[in-house]
């Protein structure tokens, strides 16, 4: 199943990325970016969560099986972000307050 | 319980391979865990139970006269935290899913053994958590918990028992992915997808809900205890949060959650409406995607809650559309049930009475859901007694009837015994008798406009209420009845066979109550499920009958 085929050295270099995310989202932090302030930041924080999953839980050298897993959980993450968003980005549109 | 005298030469079975409290307290056998399990539920089934009386009695004069409005607001909590988390959302899988899935699939136990006694000791410590709360006061929030009352005006304990309910919800976790691992890796040699009784796959569906779902409501019940306890701004407006999103974080789960009740509910009904058609399940791709499409479908529908809630307009119809949508898969189950029967020779057990009560009620029950996902129709009849009926008519209608026709069926299996026939049927009756009587009232009193979780009613409303509190007295008298003939059939009832219904299930092809090791022999198969037309005796390998009879 899950062979580790990972090198030390790339672990190295994983955590080292995930310190520059950490020190450019702090950096970004300080900057006002106007509507891009969020967009940036979750972005930055997707990139890190993506090297955490294949990289230190192994999920690129696993099966498909995993993969799917892996996959149906970030999923089911956007469906709620996405119908809840779908009501809270929408309630001035019949133009009344809350409808 | 164990040691019923008998004449044959005691065979050691799972029952009697070991004794004392310890044999018991930490086993790792699933055949034991879903006693222990068993036990634990039967308790808060009676509990709610009590406080569904006390509602009962409270409603059946229109004036607020025997308890205080503030405990009214307990009584219904309790009884509904105490159904929902602590008795239906275990009840089928817990007890007869870890009981019947290794059996079914021809394994040994379940994929991690440790972790399934794991998730009984999880879910009795939840459990005690809420019994706490409930002693030292109660909780009056409704099952819901809904912001910003909850956290910032109820006086009562809220944070206790919703620590409970975070807690048992790990122990769901732990089920549902221990069912998954089990399904996929531990099937027996020849079991392919589409030979699973249709069982395993409305566990397997349940299990996917379980995984996916129950991680939320436990984020969000952090998130209400943070708001309480801590007054960061979440859900209160005062505090810059939004009501609103507690309700949809609530409903992303407790939707899904629904269907973890049902599901595994329909699972039982597969399995009875063949073995008593003693024909395949009419359509049986159809059913095992039904189930999938179910589990995936009742992520999308969890807005139609929240018509009136301040949700946009445009969310309602959104919500509301799907809402339809995830009716399909259901009532594909309930047609191809009926199929089913259609022209098979129908044995009328007991375990087909339940059966027979859950099609009906729960047509009636998914119906008026549909009703309700109906976005201008809900906004009349949203918190009224009709929503209160439709979900008892799923839940005790569908789930409870269920339940109960499953542990008739499977009682043999477990324990080595037969229930009392005669007493059985009239009790089935008698719980169909009470349900109706105490159900169907309330649709008329809630499309009347009598509104839900209030402790005083019009005058006009006392009949019909006067009504349902006559019926919730039969149904717990068909409830009692059970749960005495089956305590008395451990020592007195008939011996049973192996296979009493002469099912083909793999659960009937070992002894009754079945071995530690389920199996002498790891099963091969070679037949899809429910295959009575090659083997019309329901045993799986004619020549072999070599098991005492
Ligand atoms: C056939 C599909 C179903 C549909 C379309 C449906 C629709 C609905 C809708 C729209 C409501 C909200 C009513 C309101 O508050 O105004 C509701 C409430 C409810 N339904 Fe269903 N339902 C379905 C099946 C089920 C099943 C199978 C169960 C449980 C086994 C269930 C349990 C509940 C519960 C517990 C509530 C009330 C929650 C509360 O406010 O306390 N429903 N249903
Ligand atoms: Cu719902």
């Amino acid at each position: 199943m899950s062979e580790h085929t990972i090198s030390t050295k790339s672990y190295y270099l994983v955590f080292l990325a995930l310190m520059a995310g950490t020190a450019l989202t702090t950096w970004v932090a300080f900057l006002d970016l106007g509507w891009f302030n969020t967009p940036v930041a979750l972005s930055i924080a997707w990139t890190k969560a993506m090297l955490v999953v294949l990289y230190f839980m192994h999920v690129r050298q696993s099966t498909k099986l995993t993969k799917l897993v892996a996959a149906a959980g970030v999923f089911w993450l956007l469906l709620l972000l996405g119908l809840t968003m779908g009501d809270i980005a929408t309630r001035g549109w019949l133009g009344s307050p809350g409808k | 319980m164990i040691t019923a005298p008998i004449s044959v030469p005691e065979r050691e079975h799972y029952l009697n391979a070991s004794y004392g409290l310890k044999s018991w307290l930490l086993t790792k056998d699933h055949k034991r865990i879903a006693l222990l399990y068993l036990a634990t539920i039967t308790f808060f089934f009676f509990l709610g139970g009590l406080f569904a009386v006390m509602i009962r009695l409270e409603l059946l004069t229109p004036e607020g006269d025997m308890v205080q409005s503030e405990t009214y607001n307990k009584l219904f909590t309790m009884h509904g935290v105490n159904m929902v988390f602590f008795f239906l959302l275990p009840a089928i899988p817990a007890v007869l899913g870890n009981f019947l899935v290794p059996l079914m699939i021809g394994a040994r136990d379940l994929a991690f053994p440790k972790l399934n006694l794991a998730s009984w000791y999880i879910f009795t410590i939840g459990g005690l958590f809420t019994l706490y709360a409930l002693l030292s006061g109660g909780v009056d929030t409704g099952w819901t918990f809904y912001t910003p009352y909850s956290t910032t005006y109820s006086n009562s304990f809220v944070i206790a028992t919703a620590v409970g309910i975070f807690i048992a919800g790990f122990s769901s976790i732990l089920t549902g992915l221990n069912f998954i691992v089990t399904i996929h890796r531990m099937r027996a040699p020849g079991l392919t997808w589409f030979r699973l009784p249709l069982f395993i796959w409305s566990h397997y569906a349940a299990s996917l809900i379980m995984v996916l779902g129950t991680p939320v409501i436990a984020v969000t019940i952090l998130l209400l205890a943070a708001e309480r306890a801590f007054h960061i701004g979440i859900f209160d407006p005062a505090l810059g949060g939004d009501p609103v999103l507690f309700q949809h974080l609530f409903w992303f789960y407790s939707h899904p959650a629904v269907y973890i009740m049902i599901l595994p509910a329909m699972a039982v009904i597969s399995e009875l409406v063949a073995a008593s058609a003693r024909k395949r399940v009419y359509g049986y791709e159809f059913v095992a995607y039904a189930s999938v499409a179910i589990a995936v479908f009742g992520f999308l529908v969890w807005g139609h809650h929240m018509f009136v809630s301040g949700q946009s307009v445009y969310a309602g119809l959104v919500f509301s559309v799907l809402s339809y949508l995830v009716a399909v898969p259901s009532a594909v189950k309930v047609f191809n049930w009926t199929a089913t029967l259609h022209k098979g020779s129908i044995a009328l057990e007991t375990p087909m009475l339940y059966t027979f009560g859950f099609i009906g009620l729960f047509t009636i029950g998914g119906m008026t859901g549909l009703f309700l996902a109906a976005l201008g129709l809900d906004v009349h009849v949203h918190d009224t007694y009709f929503v209160v009926a439709h979900f008892h008519y799923v839940m005790v209608g569908g789930t409870i009837m269920a339940y109960l026709g499953g542990l008739h069926y499977w009682w043999p299996k477990m324990t080595g015994r037969m229930y009392p026939e005669i007493l059985a049927k009239l009790a089935a009756l008698t719980v169909f008798i009470g349900f109706n009587l105490t159900f169907f009232p309330q649709f008329i009193l809630g499309y009347l406009g009598m509104p839900r979780r209030y402790h005083a009613y019009p005058e006009e409303f006392q009949v019909l209420n006067v009504m349902s509190t006559a019926g919730a007295s039969v149904l717990a008298v068909g409830y009692l009845l059970p749960m005495c003939y089956f305590i008395w059939s451990l020592r007195y009832g008939k011996v049973a066979a192996d296979n009493p219904w002469g099912a083909v299930g793999l659960e009937w092809q070992t002894l009754s109550p079945p071995p530690v090791e389920n199996f002498d022999e790891i099963p091969t198969v070679t037949h899809e499920a429910y295959d009575y037309v090659s083997l019309p005796n329901g045993s799986v390998t004619p020549k072999k009958e070599a098991h005492v009879r």
